[in-house]
């Protein structure tokens, strides 16, 4: 496989891509960036001065696991989500942004901080995609088992694609 | 010095408690990959690679970790961090373990 990454100048890292990656990369960020709502913060202007949001857990499974409890108490769970969670959404946004930004077919480079952008970034795809397939941690066995007739194949080559690129980006940043 | 001098409270010995530990740990889950979690906790907290790879191989074979200790603020920081990454961690004082 030739796309992926490699060390780079001065801690940066360099991509490589195909065209057709790159397409496929990008609709699966706008997917973060269609499912991860700006901050919403109150309509109160010093709360929303101070970025503070909403307190609620997310319903919806995949926000709940992109923007876990940081505490076993309800109460205060709901406190610290209200200081934090906006923001949170906020920096998983620009870092999906960075990535339709920066991303290219063919070789262009990352500087050290578009990297960690790119690192955040896909592993909020494969958290996303990951809670939606309900993937074990022998995920990897059932897609090398799996028919390629099955519905779920499509879903779970990209899946096993973005753990590729994201270890490979690891491996790079190293 | 006027009246504006500030008053010295002298607090009872009872009331003064030593500031709990708090910690942070991370909790296992089958999406994050153990290079990444490695490296995140290379990144985020200065570890050695050797010291950050333990602590993964904890969160995978024991289903959590203490990755840090400290203020609840700080807690709260690293917290704050870890979940940017997408590492599912929670923090609580050290006691509850």
């Amino acid at each position: 496989m030739s796309s992926g990454f490699s060390p780079g100048k001065g801690g940066g890292v360099v991509a490589r891509f195909e065209a057709a990656e790159v397409s496929l990369l990008r609709s699966l960020v706008s997917m973060t960036l269609g499912l991860v709502t700006p901050g919403q913060t109150s309509d109160d202007p010093l709360e929303r001065a101070l970025g503070i949001g909403a307190s609620e857990a997310p319903s919806d499974p995949v926000l709940a696991r992109l923007f876990p409890s940081a505490y076993e108490d309800d109460k205060e769970a709901a406190e610290f989500r209200r200081y934090t969670e906006a923001t949170l959404r906020d920096g998983k946004r620009a870092d999906a942004q960075t990535v339709l930004d920066s991303a290219a077919s063919g070789r262009f480079d990352l500087t050290p901080e578009q990297a960690q952008a790119w690192l955040r970034a896909l592993n909020d795809i494969r958290l996303t995609l990951g809670t939606k397939l309900e993937v074990t941690e022998e995920v990897h066995d059932e897609i090398a088992m799996m028919s390629e007739d099955d519905p779920r194949y499509p879903a779970y080559v990209t899946y096993d694609w973005l753990t590729y690129l994201q270890d490979s980006l690891v491996r790079a940043l190293w | 010095m006027g009246s504006t001098a500030p008053i010295t409270v002298e607090r009872p010995s009872s009331d003064v408690r030593p500031d709990l530990p708090w910690v942070t740990i991370v909790w296992n889950d089958p999406v994050n990959l153990m290079s990444y979690v490695t490296y995140v906790f290379q990144t985020v907290f200065g570890y050695t690679k050797e010291k950050a790879e333990k602590l993964m191989m904890d969160v995978h074979h024991k289903g959590k970790a203490v990755v840090s200790s400290g203020t609840r603020e700080e807690m709260e920081r690293d917290v704050q961090i870890l979940h940017s990454y997408g590492l599912w961690a929670t923090l609580q004082p050290d006691s509850v373990k």
